[in-house]
């Protein structure tokens, strides 16, 4: 049995590289990005010219209060200036808002694609490595925050730099003297974001894995409610969850303290600026001090409040574009996983099979199957008819690499024979037939198929070459009759029909409220075990595979439905090679040869009479059944 | 709906309440120190009065440290009372959970309760807290500004009164508009990660049918649709910026062409007027925030009705008053009995069941797939009640029984077998919690589990995984036999609980069973007739009916589907 490594993802670091890579994802957008750009700084500059224009609009009713004589047309200049910025910014702000969402929908669809893609093509052993609840919170948690941080927080920043440029850049030039207040309040501002995100950031850690704790245990305790039901466990699983909640809740309360109380300190941060710079600036004024008017300390006020917002607005945004990193890291470490690696050439091919033995490559559906051997010495290419003659040489095989699991099986099945597996539960059955289709891979040469080695042979085609019905019944949500036609996409309503009919799975799907339209949701939830595996069988029967294998496939049948199914299988299975895992007498019975399995080696084979006359092994396992004649 | 849940802010009313009174102080501040600066303006540095704007000066900074105390304040208590509220509502709709019988569970599917109680929560605190904060804040930063606003200059606020209802309906008008299309938009991500999940559980399926192109089709157009109803609900919403910042111009433009005028004449100082323009910001900020508040309600209303309905479910399986609590044999009878699982008399699973069942008796079940033999027994511990009719387990109807008492004497071993994160010997206390290790091995021994556990290096205390994933599917099944055994119960069913366990195997359990649980009523469901020949008595099953009812030698005169069944697994011995 593979294991299961249930280490934590680590929380990574480079945060530069993970931003370019999420901008690799606007391909096709740059030149709208580009006018994002030239929107969100237009904003940003309307906004700031807007309170530039102050200046002079003051002292132009300043002076007229002066000298008595108002300037009318210029204050009414002033004023349509003003206006038309205004408007401009207004516009851009709706540009850019409209693009961004266009061009953040669309990253994020891509990137959800190609995390998806990713994870289709990688190997067994990476699903074996890390928990569903990981591998979904990638779909979930971690692209909603980045949906979060391409929507909002890209412009955000953009905007808050262009103001905080633009308006220290006019502080400057209104009075470089107040503006080393500024540059002062810059540092005491860094500090306190410093400190205060320091600690908020630990927080959201730690409320991140208290979460994790939590809804695991929501998860499994959810899922085995029946079992808690059937053994009281109420009161103990309540208990137990009270006491993760409880650590959820400090943990969750320490962060979000940290985080709300920076805003307040922001805000009033700047109003103490604003109290020491009017009084600075007032002193100048009155003693005229650099040529100081009171329409640039009151336009001056007005920057300070408008240079400490965006500061704040930028510090807000800065745990949610870290946790969004943080994820898109994560994303991005699947998305890099090493593809399921296949080196094989050999194909399957549809084969012409003419009288004297000679084969040939075509384009219809004979029925019949070819393996196409390149060879790349010569550049000849070969054709090997499919027959199903699997050869088993010496393999030693273990999922981890102390651990062996298969010590030194030898095996040869024939094509058109039936092999039954049989031993105790973890003598390594279903691992033999993970190997055959390659879910994992053994050293070179020691397992061959018609005669070809097995890695020589391409993954997609050497699995297109088999049907397997697995331990687990795994059914997608669809209809009946999608879930059986996924053995063969392009199959007839009659195929899936007769299919049915051969697992015996016909009559109770006619039963259904819908018949073979009936939806089928949560993996089948609706049907019994027993429904649930006919309904493989019938996927399994409907590919029309040259090889078959069958692990546990009718443990939750009884046995006179598998005797009708196996009567219909028997005339599918004539000439073609059948793998059979199985603890029931009657399942294995009529095998042309019976491996009996333990710690990994063959210790028996034969056929059934051959090994109850041996008395070994497989007699002791079939005791029970034997006495009954 | 909303008093329900918001009763479960319980013990954290005092901050909730607390939190927006913090923040009343705060925004006092914020509307007065504008005034202060028109002050510090008008009277102090236009009139060259240093000491005036020092001490208005040193009032502003005063009144900023209170401002920040209230802000700060307001901050914790809010973040306490929020997190707060989760807790409680995540305890309550767990302890809720615990509480449903099977069929409540059904209803709901164990998936989204397990959505409910994770993202639906969170979505509900992340909302509240945002609530507690410029819920608030917002409408008396509103009405405090426009006061100050008014007090200031009366004639000048009338550009307030004009822009302010035109930016509420244009809000109110977008906000209508966009709730469909969230709830859209989260019913196509909810199927997106419904297929996500499937992927993840069926994988060695998807690559067995050689079928990775087929699924990622079908994903690619999934996260399409989700894209195109995110743009579409998006689109709305993206609106009310750029028009606020319309609004919040042209009253800017208004109040300087008026309020110029007004200063020119002589009937306005310019410091106010500075003053007047901070006020329309923070007037439309804080319709912008009342608005931001509105977008998170709509987003968060969805996930405030499926909590809401967990909560209210009404548990269907509860013990009575005055419940018996002793158990007093191991006896079962139905009595006429019929039961559907969706309440209804035309889609019977069982019907006309009679069967009387003595203590200490084993019971054999024996049945086509399909055959309702899991939906028989689940009735005696009652994880559902009958549709018709009557089980009584120890000469009383089981309804009268405290559901702990009646499930603590009737032990089950599902057919889906289930162990949980921890050792070995935590599982098997799940059956009895002061077991003694004595008392565990005894129990192993009868499962025949004792020696595989034995063989792992850690024995008893090995750990077991997420959903006992390092051991075997025969291992499992014997462990939950061990589980149920150590209940020590009066009626054991076993729910075709050795379809994983090698017929040798088999026997040695039903051997241990006949020395060590002679006393204690046994119910076997077995496929092989190996598991119910030695049985007391077996029952034919067909169709939701009792087919026949007999000894081994008894049913093979006279029942054919029995015959049918032996005959198939026969079959082989006689080759």
């Amino acid at each position: 049995m593979p294991p299961r490594n249930t280490k934590p993802m680590q929380k990574p670091g480079n945060a530069g590289a993970t931003i370019k890579r999420i901008f690799s994802y606007m391909y096709g957008f740059k030149a709208l990005f580009v006018f994002v750009v030239i929107g969100v700084i237009i904003s940003a500059f309307a906004g700031i010219a807007g309170n530039y224009l102050l200046k002079p609009l003051i002292d132009n009713i300043e002076e007229s209060l002066k000298t008595g004589h108002w300037d009318k047309s210029k204050f009414i200049g002033i004023l349509a200036a003003m206006a038309c910025i205004y408007a401009l910014g207004a516009l851009s702000s709706f540009m850019y808002q409209r693009l961004m969402m266009k061009i953040s929908t669309t990253t994020l669809m891509r990137i959800r694609n190609d995390l998806f893609t990713k994870m289709e093509s990688l190997p067994i052993r990476f699903f074996d490595k890390h928990t569903h609840g990981e591998l979904m919170s990638l779909y979930t948690n971690d692209t909603d925050t980045l949906r979060e941080m391409l929507g909002n927080s890209v412009a955000q920043f953009i905007s808050s730099a262009v103001t905080i440029v633009g308006v220290f850049t006019a502080m400057l030039i209104y009075s470089w003297q107040l503006t080393i207040l500024v540059v002062v309040m810059l540092f005491v501002i860094i500090r306190v974001i410093g400190f205060i995100g320091s600690r908020s950031g630990k927080g959201f850690i730690a409320q991140q894995k208290a979460l994790g704790r939590a809804n695991g245990y929501i998860e499994e305790m959810i899922d085995g409610q029946k079992v808690v039901k059937v053994f009281c466990h109420e009161d103990a699983s309540c208990a137990e969850f009270d006491a993760l909640n409880e650590e959820l809740c400090q943990a969750a309360t320490r962060a979000n303290t940290f985080a709300n109380i920076l805003m307040p300190i922001m805000n009033n941060l700047s109003y103490l600026h604003y109290a020491v710079t009017a009084i600075a600036g007032g002193i100048m004024t009155v003693k005229g001090f650099g040529g100081m008017t009171v329409g640039t300390v009151i336009s001056y006020l007005q920057f300070t409040r408008s240079f400490s917002m965006p500061i704040t607005q930028v510090s807000q945004q800065l745990n949610s574009v870290l946790t969004a990193l943080a994820g898109a890291e994560r994303i991005f470490a699947v998305i890099d996983e090493e593809p399921e690696a296949d080196d094989g050439y050999v194909t399957l091919v549809n084969a012409k099979i003419d009288e004297k033995g000679n084969i040939s490559e075509t384009e219809e559906r004979t029925g019949r199957w070819a393996w196409r051997h390149p060879h790349k010495a010569d550049g000849t290419v070969t054709y090997t008819e499919v027959r199903g003659n699997v050869e088993l040489d010496d393999v030693y095989f273990g999922y981890e690499p102390n651990k062996t699991v298969l010590n030194g099986i030898s095996l040869y099945a024939k094509p058109g024979q039936k092999i039954a597996f049989v031993g105790s539960t973890g003598a390594g059955k279903t691992t033999i037939t993970n190997l055959i289709n390659r879910f994992y891979d053994v050293p070179d040469g020691k397992i061959r198929y018609d005669g070809i080695n097995i890695n020589k042979i391409k993954k997609s085609d050497l699995r297109r070459s088999q049907s397997i019905v697995l331990q687990d019944t795994h059914l997608f949500t669809g209809t009946v009759m999608d879930n059986i036609r996924y053995g063969k996409l392009d199959a007839t309503d009659e195929e899936v029909y007769a299919a049915a009919k051969l697992a015996n799975a016909d009559s109770f799907i006619v039963h259904l409220e819908n018949g073979y339209d009936t939806m089928l949701t949560a993996d089948g939830a609706n049907l019994s075990q027993g429904q649930r595996q006919l309904l493989a069988i019938a996927r399994a029967a409907i590919a029309d595979p040259p090889v078959l294998i069958l692990d546990e496939a009718t443990s939750s049948i009884d046995t006179r439905t598998e005797a009708l199914i196996e009567k219909g299988m028997d005339s599918l299975m004539e000439g073609r090679t059948v793998f059979v895992i199985a603890h029931r007498l009657s399942t294995v019975r009529n095998s042309q040869a019976i491996m009996v399995l333990e710690h990994g080696k063959i210790i028996e084979r034969g056929d059934h009479n051959e090994l109850i006359a041996q008395q070994g092994k497989y007699y002791q396992l079939y005791t029970g059944m034997f006495e009954l004649s | 709906m909303f008093k329900t849940i918001f009763s479960y802010v319980g013990q954290y009313k005092k901050q909730a309440i607390l939190s927006p009174v913090s923040i009343i102080g705060e925004v006092a501040m914020e509307v007065l120190i504008p005034a202060v600066m028109a002050l510090i303006i008008d009277n102090g540095i236009k009139k060259g009065n240093i000491s005036y704007v020092a001490g208005m000066g040193l009032l502003m900074v005063g009144m900023s440290i209170v401002s920040l105390c209230f802000g700060a304040l307001a901050g914790r208590l809010s973040a306490v009372a929020a997190m707060g509220f989760a807790k409680n509502l995540r305890s309550a709709l767990f302890h809720k959970v615990q509480d449903f019988s099977f069929a409540n569970v059904d209803k709901f599917s164990t998936a989204s309760l397990t959505t409910r109680l994770t993202t639906d929560v969170t979505n509900i605190q992340n909302a509240f807290m945002m609530f507690i904060r410029t819920a608030f804040r917002a409408p008396i930063m509103l009405i405090c500004a426009l006061i100050a606003a008014l007090k200031m200059n009366s004639r000048l606020s009338v550009v307030f009164l004009c822009a302010v209802p035109v930016l509420a309906l244009f809000m109110a008008m977008i906000m209508t508009k966009a709730h469909p299309r969230f709830q859209a938009m989260l019913a196509h991500y909810d199927s997106m990660n419904a297929s996500v999940q499937e992927n993840l559980v069926g994988i060695r399926t998807v690559k067995a049918f050689v079928r990775e192109e087929h699924e990622k089709k079908k994903f690619l157009d999934n996260t399409d649709k989700v894209r195109r109803a995110q743009v579409n609900a998006e689109k709305l919403v993206i609106m009310t910026m750029p028009f606020m910042q319309m609004i919040m111009y042209t009253s800017i433009i208004a109040i300087l062409w008026f309020g110029g005028r007004m200063a020119v004449g002589g009937d306005m100082e310019t410091g106010e007027l500075s003053s007047f323009i901070s006020y329309v910001g923070q007037i439309l900020m804080s319709l912008m925030m009342l608005s931001f508040m509105f977008i998170m309600f709509v987003i968060s209303r969805a996930s405030l009705q499926r909590i809401y309905e967990v909560l209210i479910e009404e548990v269907d399986i509860v013990s009575p008053e005055s419940a018996e609590t002793e158990v007093k044999d191991g006896s079962v009878v139905f009595r006429n009995v019929s039961f559907s699982y969706f309440k209804d008399m035309n889609n019977l699973a069982l019907s006309g069941i009679d069967l009387e069942i003595k203590s200490g008796e084993t019971i054999g079940i024996i049945g086509g797939t399909g055959s309702s033999k899991t939906s028989l027994v689940q009735l005696i511990p009652r994880l559902y009640d009958t549709t018709e009719g009557q089980v009584l387990v120890g000469g009383r109807d089981v309804k009268e029984y405290d559901i702990t008492a009646l499930r603590d004497n009737v032990a089950m071993v599902l057919q889906k077998n289930v162990l949980f994160s921890g050792t070995i010997r935590e599982n098997l206390k799940w059956g009895n919690p002061d077991a003694t290790d004595e008392e565990i091995i005894a129990a192993c021994k009868s499962a025949c589990a004792h020696d595989f556990i034995e063989g792992f290096p850690e024995g008893y205390d090995t750990d077991l995984g997420q959903g006992g994933v390092n051991v075997s599917g025969g291992q499992k099944q014997r462990l939950c036999i061990a589980r149920a055994l150590l209940k020590k119960p009066k009626i054991i069913i076993l729910d075709d609980s050795t379809s994983a366990v090698d017929t040798a195997t088999d026997a040695s359990i039903r051997k241990a069973f006949r020395e060590n649980l002679a006393d204690t009523t046994t119910f076997i469901i077995a496929q092989r007739i190996s598991s119910v020949q030695d049985a007391d008595r077996i029952i034919v099953m067909d169709n939701g009916r009792i087919s026949d009812v007999g000894t081994h030698e008894e049913l093979l005169r006279s029942s054919e589907i029995y015959r049918e069944v032996y005959d198939s697994q026969q079959k082989g011995a006689d080759e």
